[in-house]
């Protein structure tokens, strides 16, 4: 009786373990599998039949490709962008004293606390008001994806500059190097891995916004309105290609970033 | 004139800090000769590194000056100033291996070959072997010995170390303290030493300044500071003392003598730091020895008959002894192991000493000042 018990403890955390794996891995799981399916009909919601015409044949529709290009254009931009300005912002709050330092922290929440509805409409109202409602498009939608990825960016990057052990500067600065030697020899560096994650954050967060960016596009297409539009008349096989594409690169991203680790702690 | 250059005596005047209104560092006046080997002793939290931050330049002081020689250095850049720093928590940069941190400095002022010079440096603090390795792998002696290594290898004009050695076990803090001293004559650097522990002052340093609540209560060599304690926070905080209440009733040929609790003490004037008024006089415990009860004690000596033994213990080369006074006060006797009869608690006993190894103290102090911090640091 106790032997169950003791097993059932020691192996619960692993069961757990695995429940949640596959909650998370379930629906990637199913997109791949679709994505080899030749559907009966217009929409890709049951399995019909082993197939890779979709695969062979991602363009299928030239307006699917085309907002993917599209939103991963906007996504590279945001990311440069909101990075850039972010880091800028994380630095100045956490060296400097200034006033309204305490309001800007607030701000900065304002994007992840307010409703995504309500940005993308206030936007929009924004938009129509100071450059006008012919304006909105490709330049309105980068404005909107920097604006709501900054906060984040801005996060990130402040926890991973309060980590950071202040006397390691003061030591740059005792042994010779210069206010910039210092920030390019030292700071950086340490920081480094809070800016990578924040640009992969805010590239993620605008590659797929929906609500911001029906709001702030005219006649531009992203990728998510491609899909979501298409649900009114079809689904087709080649969106579960992409996102498995998406899935695939992003596994192999986080592989290859984690090798240098690897063989480093093997040589050691 | 370059700043980096600059060679001579380190002179602090004046030097204050100010945190709103705390004062960490009060008004210090200290000049510290070239090539010397000073150590700051003090109690924690009294201003040492906030010291060692101001000539390194890397806190601004509140008022006061730094000189290095002739070149005033309170307001240049730190990494304009010949100084380097061993910091207390080694800050040793985390993405770096050692042979790189240890280059860091050189490389700055773009030296070229630095490749000797880091061999050379790592193999004297026996960390050659782990020179790929990151700080993070490294044990906490290993890093503060990384530390040493990355300050010591630009050969500064000051180098200021805090704490340095706090880390390291006796066996490994000896031969760094052995290293130091000998890097420290050969090169002839300066040496500014923080340090907790008395007995590393008493062997390293040339002269200590004994610091508290950031004031220099007395600066001067070892003996000095040791033999002729200036306040009872330094005999306390400096080894033992036993420091005994009491007033002055005259003086005669360089000798005062002093009423405590009823029984005459003679005192050397030379070693008294009051000639009237109350005084307290204190003894170091290894200067006493004991007698059995009222045994008649010869002339030239002090004593303070009527103590009780309290506690004996026998740690070979000596015996340590703490003996309660009829005035309530515990005063303590360590008596060299010469097969000398050992007194076991209970017994009568009087204490006795040369008369010239008696010093005089301000009577106006605390008696206890210091004490209780030592014991604390010793834990
Ligand atoms: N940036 C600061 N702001 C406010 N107070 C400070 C600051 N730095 C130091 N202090 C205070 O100044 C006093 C002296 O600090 P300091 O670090 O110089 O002590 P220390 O003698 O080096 O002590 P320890 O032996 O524990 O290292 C302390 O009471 C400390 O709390
Ligand atoms: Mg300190």
């Amino acid at each position: 009786m106790t032997k169950t018990f003791d097993w059932i403890k020691a192996h619960t955390l692993g069961f757990v373990a695995i429940l949640i794996f596959v909650f998370l891995i379930a629906p990637n799981a199913v997109m791949l599998l679709f994505s080899f399916n030749q559907p009966a009909n217009k929409y890709n919601f049951v399995w019909h039949k082993f197939s890779l015409n979709a695969w062979k044949n991602p363009c299928a529709s030239a307006d699917m490709c085309s907002s993917i290009k599209l939103s991963i254009t906007i996504a590279i931009i945001t990311m440069i962008l909101a990075t850039a300005l972010g880091t800028m912002v994380a630095f100045a709050m956490m060296r400097y004293r200034f006033q309204g330092r305490t309001f800007l922290n607030v701000l900065l929440f304002l994007p992840m606390a307010a409703p995504e509805v309500t940005m993308g409409i206030t936007l929009m109202t924004f938009f129509y008001n100071t450059t006008g409602s012919n304006s909105l498009g490709f330049d309105t939608i980068i404005i909107a994806h920097v604006m709501f990825s900054l906060s984040y960016v801005v996060v990130t990057v402040k926890a991973r500059l309060a980590g950071m052990d202040p006397t390691l500067e003061n030591a740059a600065a005792d042994l010779y190097a210069t206010p910039f030697q210092t920030f390019r020899r030292v700071t950086l560096p340490l920081v480094m891995p809070g800016i990578l994650a924040a640009a992969l954050l805010s590239f993620a967060l605008s590659i797929d916004d929906y609500i911001i960016t029906v709001l702030t596009a005219g006649n531009e297409v992203t990728f998510p309105m491609y899909v979501y539009s298409s649900f009114q008349h079809s689904v087709p096989a080649q969106i579960d290609v992409i996102g498995s594409t998406m899935l695939l690169i992003t596994l192999a991203g986080i592989t290859f970033a984690q090798v240098p680790q690897i063989i480093k702690t093997r040589k050691a | 004139m370059n700043t980096l250059e600059a060679v001579g005596d380190l002179r602090l005047t004046g030097l204050t800090k100010r945190f709103g209104s705390f004062t960490a560092v009060d008004d210090l006046d200290l000049t510290i000769p070239q090539g010397s080997f000073f150590a700051l002793l003090g109690a924690s939290g009294c201003g040492k590194t906030t010291t060692l931050r101001m000539v390194s330049g890397l806190e601004d002081p509140t008022a006061g000056r730094i000189y290095i020689g002739d070149t005033e250095v309170t307001s240049t850049k730190p990494y304009k100033r010949p100084v380097n720093t061993v910091f207390q928590n080694y800050a040793l940069f985390p993405h770096l291996n050692i042979y790189d941190n240890v280059a860091f400095g050189l490389r700055r002022r773009g030296v070229k070959d630095v490749k000797k010079q880091v061999d050379d440096i790592l193999a004297l603090v026996e960390l050659a072997h782990l020179a790929k390795r990151k700080p993070t792998q490294l044990s906490g002696g290993q890093q503060q010995r990384v530390a040493v290594a990355r300050a010591l290898i630009n050969q500064p004009q000051v180098l200021l170390l805090d704490e340095p050695l706090g880390a390291l076990d006796l066996k490994l803090r000896r031969q760094m303290q052995i290293e130091l001293k000998r890097i420290q004559t050969e090169v002839g650097l300066t040496f500014v030493h923080v340090t907790h522990d008395q007995e590393e002052a008493m062997t390293m340093a040339d002269t200590i300044a004994v610091m508290s609540a950031g004031r220099i209560e007395q600066l001067g060599s070892p003996e000095e500071l040791y033999e002729n304690p200036a306040t009872t926070f330094v005999a306390n905080f400096l080894g033992q003392s036993n420091l005994v209440a009491g007033t002055v009733t005259g003086k005669e040929d360089g000798v005062i003598t002093v009423d405590t609790h009823g029984v005459r003490i003679a005192l050397p004037e030379s070693r008294s730091r009051v000639e009237s008024g109350a005084v307290i006089v204190g003894v170091r415990p290894e200067k006493v020895e004991l007698a059995a009860g009222n045994a008649a004690i010869e002339s030239g000596r002090n004593a303070l008959p009527g103590g009780v033994v309290t506690d004996a213990s026998f740690i070979g080369v000596s015996t340590q002894y703490l003996v309660k006074m009829p005035w309530g006060q515990e005063l303590s006797v360590f008596e060299q192991n010469t097969g000398k009869e050992i007194y076991r608690p209970g017994a009568e006993v009087t204490l006795h000493w040369d008369a010239t190894q008696t010093f005089g103290l301000d009577g106006s102090q605390d008696i206890e000042a210091g004490a209780e911090i030592d014991d604390e640091a010793a834990k």
